[in-house]
């Protein structure tokens, strides 16, 4: 009896341990080279516009509770919002009237040092709309999108210092990465003693000032902004202050636990920072001097 | 009198449009911004694993392994992350069907509870393996969460495939 095959009705496809290995291996597989790699952002944004109107609709109800809060805001609270507001634009006024003579300064003092001149930086301003659900990250999402002009790797700052960087952009909204987030970095100043380090998010609200020498120049209390050495981040934005120094002599560097300077945790409305002027290029690597017999790979590249 | 499956009335034929729908709708739930909030369930493993212990034939790995994703995306969460959990959670659930059919509700809710834990577990060890921080504790209360609302959901995605009591008074047997 040939092609005697099992009644339909016990056709179940491919064993299911041998779906379950392919499926398992071919989850692993996206895990490792999104979470490591990032090859997979092209599949995302193409998957995400099949989210979008689902998810659109799911945060309708969040803008809903949202504005309805705003709606029933008392009036008290918006008189001394709005009597704090005057009060700031009045000290912010004389400030700004000093900004346009200082720009006009700067430029002639640039110009006179032959200097490229700094380009003006565009921004935007977006608002949180919710923060991500992802419970193992510290990330928010922004009402503004690609379509507004965003793109990933902006800084974002609020009206205190910075909060984050721009991860990914959809066409509607964007993702931002808080400085809090685990691991996320930014290269710092301290103000006090002009010290640079880099600053880590360590995962439960603060942040850590890493590769510092136990015996580095550090007090509580210092301020720490951005150095801008990375090009993303312009110099001189409020990041932290430094909450305690613990030093260790058993280890080699010290733990310096800061605290957030803008409210990063906080929503509001944000400003998305356009990218700082493109970094100068590398300096040219000196010629080897002659007469010391050069060595290694390069040195060869050089004579040919 | 014969045993059953505890829920004693012989049902329709489940149509797919509908195991489709909700699970539609469920995804739609887990896309609500929640934030960080403790004890929200993952309503999409909760309805995906009710299907796969109703249906084991017809809604299985595949299913667990495509809302998966859009669920990664839509939470912004890494890709792969929530449909590794979802095939592991779908695989478990269609072994387990043939004996979670005989149990009641409440007790259905008992089994299905390990099931939901596990599909957390997952998603934990393999973010702490790839270096994210731990979100805390209060993050398996949502399993618990999902296991009580089970029973309310074994009526409310089985209301379709009920059919009125037949009442013939001269039927023979």
């Amino acid at each position: 009896m040939a092609g005697h095959s099992p009644p339909p009705f016990f056709k179940r496809g491919p064993a299911p341990l041998a779906k379950l290995v392919f499926f398992v291996t071919v989850s692993l597989a996206m895990l490792v080279s999104d979470l490591n790699m990032r090859y997979l952002d092209g599949f995302r944004q193409g998957l995400s516009v099949l989210a979008y109107p689902l998810q659109m609709a799911a945060a309708s109800p969040a803008d809903f509770v949202r504005n309805a809060s705003d709606y029933f805001a008392s009036l008290v609270r918006l008189q001394i919002e709005n009597k704090d507001l005057k009060a700031r634009q009045l000290k912010g006024a004389e400030r700004l009237l000093r900004l346009d003579q200082l720009e006009q300064e700067n430029r002639h003092l640039r110009a006179l040092l032959e200097a490229r001149e700094k380009q003006s930086v565009k921004s935007v301003v977006a608002e949180i709309m919710y923060t991500a659900k992802d419970p193992f990250s510290r990330k928010v999402i922004l009402d503004k999108g690609a379509q507004a002009g965003i793109e990933a790797g902006q800084a974002v700052v609020d009206d205190i210092g910075v909060i984050g960087q721009i991860t990914r952009v959809f066409p509607m909204q964007s993702e931002l990465t808080l400085l809090t987030d685990k691991d996320q970095a930014i290269p710092v100043m301290i103000v006090r003693s002009g010290m640079r380090a880099v600053l880590f998010g360590s995962g439960n609200g603060l942040m850590e000032l890493r590769y510092l020498a136990a015996n580095a120049d550090v007090q509580a209390g210092d301020r720490v902004v951005t150095s801008g050495l990375d090009g993303v981040f312009l110099a001189g934005l409020p990041v932290a202050t430094v909450a305690r120094v613990e030093r260790d002599q058993a280890q080699a560097f010290a733990r310096i636990p800061c605290l957030p300077a803008a409210g990063v945790e906080r929503f509001s409305h944000v400003l998305v920072l356009g990218h700082q002027e493109t970094l100068m290029s590398r300096p040219v690597e000196p010629e080897p001097v002659a007469g010391k017999p050069a060595k290694g790979r390069k040195a060869r590249a050089a004579k040919e | 009198m014969q045993p059953t499956h505890s829920s004693r009335r012989i049902l329709l034929p489940v149509r797919m449009w509908f195991v489709y729908t909700t699970l539609g709708l469920a995804l739609f739930l887990n896309y609500v911004p929640t934030g960080h909030l403790p004890g929200v369930p993952d309503v999409v493993a909760l309805v995906l694993a009710f299907w796969c212990v109703r249906e084991p034939v017809k809604i299985g790995i595949g299913a667990g392994f495509l809302f998966g994703l859009l669920t990664d995306i839509g939470v912004g969460a890494a890709l792969g992350q929530h449909a590794l959990a979802y095939v592991l959670l779908a695989y478990a659930a269609n072994e387990l069907s043939r004996r979670v059919l005989w149990f009641t509700p409440v007790e259905q809710a008992l089994h299905v509870l390990p099931l939901l834990f596990m599909s957390q577990v997952v998603m934990v060890v393999v973010r702490l393996l790839a270096g994210a921080e731990f979100p805390g504790w209060w993050m398996f209360f949502g399993s618990f969460v999902g296991a009580l609302l089970w029973i309310p959901l074994h009526y409310v995605l089985l209301l379709p495939q009920y059919q009125p009591v037949e009442r013939d008074e001269n039927r023979p047997i």
